[in-house]
């Protein structure tokens, strides 16, 4: 069974995911961060994958992709540095990217190394569902790879609907009209958003992102949904750590307890 | 048959690769910007303003000395005299007005050489609507002429730091702004490219150009299809436009110039078709230059207005199919041409124009041919580039 069907069967409340970008600070931290972020007792790990144009991203992961481009890192690389993890790593992993790096690598190629090295799933936040449907949910599938869809405030009850029934991992709730990077806070308009969601009754498990940061909002987005994604607040801690592994782990504990 | 398809693809090409939050952005647009085109109060505002602002119709000019210099018959679509000195205001007053339509009250627009800027800025200024312009950090050094343009006309222009700090970033930059806020702000993109409406929709407002050209050139020479068309590239506007009622006429030829920079395989170039590779960029599918890896490579042209690592989805199509013939013309010799230009016609160009001049140097035709260059732009705000250069 796929690591992510396995975590939402037996957890439903405060699911905690981490995201950080892949060879950011250091080339060689990726592996580490993810033992780090096990043993600090997150949920899951998002492993973004570097770009030079990343769109839905705030400034803080903007630097991250620089700063692990520049480090060397690429597809060919993480692909080499996650060979063998599942001996010290047992959490989901989702590895999120843009497609055109993906493309450039196959899909199918991409598809095929995700699933010998144990990656879970996927987010590929450029790519439409039809997209998905038409091209690549049958390669997907026959990976077992679970793809997960975004939504944010404007996206219409019928469209969630549709995404609902596309996808059966969770569906990542992006909390605000934003792209990605830590603010103060979460607004009255925020939660409204939260409940309307949360009354749909959805098949799928919602985790919010963007703009989470700490124990009070990671608190509150859990009020609403089954937990929540740490993104840029996470980067910061990584970019200031003098000890990674201590870092991440009190870093971690600090938002879940 | 060369169009967009009701996927938003032209053959393999198109597409809208977006982030969900703006999936409502774009498909209100995709549901209303063809109905709100027809509609006759859109298309009577929208041809009134190109008639008495823009200054259209422009000429189409037979430029005789130069014409006896290449021994063809050389005509030169004037886009040069709108109204900004560039074609792109075709394309902002179009879009404004459609912006209206959806009741949006404030503006965003990418620019790289500052010329899309200002075209946004002066129909911002013009409809009285809030204006930001997103350019590139290191854009902004090198074109300040514009940057204050925009600037006198009411429009905030605002750094891209990231990146290449240059016209993809901008880009990125204003489709940022335009998910942080999605419900009051329309993007007012400036060429033929990012996610489906946006190419065809831009191509349409552009088209206006080819249009002209046919009937101009029947009262010339008593036919609407020249043998050549010739226009430089960038992200393909301008071209798009030119040969757009051309498309489907195949004894038509059409000539894409891009920017061959330094020199195609010297590492700094801007010749897409030359160098790039199939990918994703700025939300279609296309042509551009990328690494191995998938990463966007920086692009060279000395003109601001070509430096783009992409193409739009169509030009990529016409190159595919081999519909329109694509030459990369080196820096050195568009400043070649833009001083012959000014010397035999008493016209300097914009230096994006000047690489569709120099094309003629590059391909065959037969003596008489008849050819339409797109003179896309006019030099004034190069003239730094000009001095620079020097060698005149
Ligand atoms: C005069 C002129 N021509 C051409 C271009 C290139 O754009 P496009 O390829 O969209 O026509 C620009 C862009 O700034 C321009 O200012």
């Amino acid at each position: 069974m796929n690591r992510i069907h396995t975590l939402f069967n037996t957890k439903k409340e405060r699911v905690l995911s981490i995201y950080f970008t892949a060879g950011f600070p250091n080339l060689e931290d990726t592996v580490p961060i993810m033992e780090a972020i096990e043993a600090g007792g997150a949920d899951i790990i998002e492993i973004g994958v570097p770009y030079s144009d990343p769109v839905a991203d705030g400034p803080t992961i903007q630097d991250s992709n620089q700063i692990a481009l520049q480090n060397g890192m690429s597809m060919n690389k993480l692909f080499e540095q996650l060979v063998g993890f599942r001996a010290k790593v047992h959490l989901p992993v989702v590895l999120m990217g843009y497609l055109n790096p993906i493309m450039q690598y196959g899909m199918e190629a991409f598809c095929k190394k995700c699933k010998e090295v144990g990656v879970d799933g996927l987010i590929l936040p450029d790519l439409p569902m039809q997209e998905y449907l038409d091209e690549y949910k049958a390669l997907f599938d026959s990976y077992g790879l679970v793809n997960t869809f975004l939504i944010s405030p404007q996206t219409s009850e019928k469209r969630i609907r549709e995404i609902d029934g596309n996808t059966d991992g969770f569906i990542y709730m992006v909390s605000s009209h934003s792209i990605t990077g830590a603010k103060s806070g979460i607004s009255e308009e925020q939660i409204n958003y939260f409940e309307r969601v949360r009354e749909m009754n959805l098949k799928n498990p919602r985790l919010i992102g963007f703009g989470i940061s700490n124990s009070e909002t990671f608190t509150t987005a859990s009020n609403y949904s089954n937990g929540a994604i740490i993104g840029s607040a996470f980067i910061k801690v990584l970019k200031n750590s003098e000890n990674l592994k201590e870092d991440v782990q009190s870093y971690i504990q600090s938002v879940i307890n | 048959m060369i169009g967009v398809d009701e996927r938003g693809y032209y053959g393999s090409f198109g597409g809208a690769f977006i982030p969900e939050m703006l999936h409502p952005n774009v498909e209100e647009l995709k549901e209303n910007y063809e109905a709100i085109m027809a509609s006759p109060e859109f298309q009577a505002e929208f041809r009134g303003l190109l008639k008495d602002y823009v200054g259209r119709p422009t000429p189409l000019y037979f430029a005789s000395r130069l014409s006896e210099k290449y021994g063809a018959k050389v005509y030169l679509k004037r886009e040069d005299l709108c109204h900004t000195g560039a074609h792109k205001v075709n394309n902002t007053i179009g879009q404004i007005i459609l912006a209206k339509k959806l009741g949006k009250k404030r503006i965003i627009a990418e620019t790289g050489a500052g010329q899309h800027g200002v075209a946004t800025a002066t129909v911002c200024a013009l409809m009285g609507m809030e204006c930001t312009v997103y350019m590139g950090e290191l854009d902004i050094q090198r074109q300040r002429p514009n940057v204050e343009r925009m600037r006198i006309l009411g429009a905030q222009v605002i750094p891209a730091t990231s990146g290449s700090k240059t016209l993809k970033d901008a880009t990125n930059e204003a489709m940022r702004a335009w998910i942080n806020n999605p419900v009051d702000t329309h993007y007012i993109i400036g060429s033929v490219v990012g996610p489906h409406p946006y190419p065809e929709m831009v191509a349409r407002f552009q088209s206006v150009i080819s249009e002209e050209i046919k009937w101009q050139l029947k009262e010339k020479e008593g036919r609407e299809n020249p043998d050549l068309v010739i226009a430089c590239v960038g992200g393909g506007s301008n071209a798009a436009g030119a040969f757009f009622h051309y498309y489907n006429t195949p004894e038509v030829r059409l000539i894409a110039a891009e920017a061959g920079g330094l020199g195609v395989e010297s590492g700094k170039t801007a010749a897409t078709t030359a160098k790039g590779t199939p990918g994703i960029l700025h939300g279609s599918k296309t042509i551009l230059m990328q690494t191995e890896d998938g990463q966007v490579v920086e692009p060279h042209s000395i003109s601001a207005g070509l430096d783009y690592p992409g193409i739009g989805p169509v030009h990529a199509h016409l190159f595919e199919v081999g519909r329109a013939e694509f030459v990369a013309v080196e820096d050195e010799d568009a400043m070649k041409s833009g001083i012959e230009l000014s010397r035999l016609e008493g016209i300097i160009p914009a230096i994006e124009s000047a690489h569709a001049l120099y094309a003629l140097n590059m391909i065959e035709y037969k003596k008489d041919d008849v050819i339409v260059i797109n003179l896309s732009g006019r030099g004034d705000k190069d003239l730094e580039t000009y001095i620079k250069w020097g060698g005149y």
